[in-house]
């Protein structure tokens, strides 16, 4: 062998996976048009729709709304992860890469850290589009930059789970409407739209119960406060936990996927 | 370990659920030949160099590549060859260079090293003038040209291909063929798997006949046509009258049965040398004949006397 080569490590393979996936965004950018025009059409519609009706006016709505969409975005572009990683599973580019005397997880992460683009682009859409509106948060710039990294973050350790998904789904349809449904469920049974106090009893529980209405309620407030609260302690640590958990489930069920 | 084989495969089983897929298959590749895997859709072959490859474990037996074991010395076996799959392995959403830079790095090239191994590779492949458009644009010729181009990267002595020419035309079909053989003349060894007889014939050393899941036969293309019978002879005699003297007389000639159909006669040969006396008897005779042909048996007659087929 004439080809000077040497054994390529963790980071290096993933990076350059990373690199790969970027790539196919670049060449493609209608991959991102779902992470924008989502959240961009869910704050129009339901600030305009909805802001007379739950808060008594669009300005007043906003403070409750701008959260609201920010983590309902990350939660679909975090399930997105999955049905990409079920897309790429079943072309047949997989079996190079496995073909390969590369890490072996490299692909996995890869496309995970690749992600993370996706995930800052639905954050600065969400934001942005509030901004437009006329939301003006109290607690400053800064404090809206803290808030967008949590969101983000939020939703690198949910593409985890949605990435097992990937993994044991059959195909990236059924990855595709499972994800819809979970998304939708979550995202609307929570405090994202209305205040919870609103709802019926059963409704109060089920939205109380919702991790989703957690992550929402303490971005809310550090764009209220301008301070990192106890409650956002909380969901970083379950963010934590969550990739603590589901990583190496999901390298498992990477490895053992043939 | 002989260091004389590429690969030595012993006793590989493959079960998906109750189905037998590979059932006991051993054979050896030696250094530098072409080694072809024949046989009708479905019956082993893919999944045979699947797990040659490491892409699917096996149930039982092993496969060793220079003599490493494609399980406990997994990463070791895979750097030691190049996989061209059944299905365009390379990423349809980037450029040409961008796959050969990106598998060059995942091969472990340094990120200059793998520049300039992708230009020299768009050069050999002749793909210069579209190694920046998207694969979405490439022909069906350029795509596994590409393909062949990323499995050759490390420039690995032992190279995987699986249905190579598989949906090209005749065209890109022999030019493919002709890429081939250039590696095998820079001494690479080859594994093809290949439903098409004449591929097999025009490139193997060596074939291994594969029917479901079990190994048939194994040889060189000479070895198994010869297994199916000697040369072919058929002429027509131009006069229906003289059909049963030309019958009486072939048939002394060379003590075997002729097969008539009509006007139409034809016998098997031991040795093509009988054919003389024959044809001197006949002129002798007097009887006239037209449409002669010496059939040497094909690889068609071969894969048909072999396999059964899934139908």
């Amino acid at each position: 062998m004439d080809v000077q080569t040497h054994r390529g490590n963790l980071i290096t393979n993933t990076a350059t996976m990373a690199y790969r996936n970027l790539l196919k965004t670049i060449h493609n950018p209608d991959r991102f048009m779902d992470v924008i025009i989502q959240p961009v059409m869910f704050m129009l519609m339901f600030g305009y729709l909805f802001g007379g009706a739950i808060a008594g006016g669009v300005q007043a709505y906003l403070p409750t709304i701008v959260p609201g969409i920010l983590i309902q975005t990350m939660l679909s572009a975090a399930s997105g992860s999955g049905s990409q990683i079920r897309e790429d599973l079943d072309s047949g580019v997989f079996d190079r890469f496995k073909s390969l005397p590369m890490a072996h997880i490299a692909p996995l992460a890869g496309q995970l850290f690749a992600d993370i683009l996706r995930l800052l682009i639905a954050a600065v859409a969400s934001l942005a589009t509030g901004y437009a509106m006329g939301w003006r948060p109290t607690a400053g710039f800064g404090w809206v930059i803290v808030s967008g990294l949590l969101a983000i973050f939020t939703g690198w350790a949910l593409s985890w789970i949605f990435a097992l998904l990937g993994l044991m789904a059959k195909n990236a349809t059924m990855v595709q409407s499972f994800s819809m449904i979970t998304m939708m469920v979550l995202s609307f049974m929570s405090n994202a739209f209305i205040p919870i106090k609103t709802l019926p009893k059963f409704m109060q529980v089920i939205a109380n119960l919702n991790p989703v209405t957690y992550v929402i309620t303490a971005i809310r407030q550090i764009l209220a406060t301008g301070s990192w609260t106890h409650e956002a302690v909380l969901v970083l640590i379950f963010g934590i936990g969550i990739v603590i958990v589901f990583a190496p489930l999901t390298v498992w069920a990477y490895n053992h996927n043939n | 370990m002989t260091k004389e084989y590429a690969i030595e495969v012993n006793h590989l089983t493959k079960r998906f659920g109750k189905k037998i897929a590979v059932d006991d298959v051993s054979f050896n590749v030696k250094q530098g030949e072409v080694f072809g895997l024949l046989g009708p859709n479905g019956a082993g072959k893919t999944t045979t160099l699947r797990m040659m490859t490491t892409l699917l474990k096996a149930n039982q037996g092993s496969v060793q590549i220079f003599g490493h074991d494609t399980v406990k010395e997994g990463r070791l076996a895979r750097s030691m060859f190049g996989l061209t799959g059944q299905y365009a392995s390379v990423d349809e959403d980037i450029s040409a260079r961008e796959n050969l830079l990106i598998f060059s790095r995942l091969n472990g090239l340094s990120r200059a090293a793998s520049k300039q191994r992708a230009t020299e590779l768009l050069q050999e492949f002749s793909l210069v003038e579209s190694a920046d458009k998207a694969l979405k644009d490439f022909s069906g010729g350029m795509r596994r040209r590409l393909d062949l181009a990323v499995s050759l990267i490390t420039r690995p002595a032992l190279i995987f291909l699986d249905e190579p020419t598989t949906g090209l035309d005749p065209r890109t079909r022999t030019q493919m063929w002709a890429t081939i053989r250039d590696l095998v003349a820079q001494g690479s060894t080859i594994v093809l798997t290949t439903q098409y007889l004449d591929e097999a014939d025009q490139l193997a050393d060596r074939i291994a006949v594969i029917d479901h899941g079990q190994l048939v036969k194994i040889g060189t293309p000479a070895e198994l046509k010869q297994q199916v019978g000697g040369t072919t002879l058929n002429f027509t005699v131009d006069q229906t009258g003289q059909v049963a003297a030309a019958v009486k007389l072939v048939a002394a000639q060379l003590k075997a049965t002729v097969k008539r159909t009509g006007q139409q006669l034809s016998v098997t040969l031991n040795q093509v040398s009988q054919l003389t006396p024959i044809l001197t008897a006949l002129q002798q005779a007097k009887i006239a004949i037209s449409h002669l042909t010496v059939q040497e048996p094909s690889l068609d007659d071969v894969f048909m006397d072999l396999t059964v087929g899934k139908n």
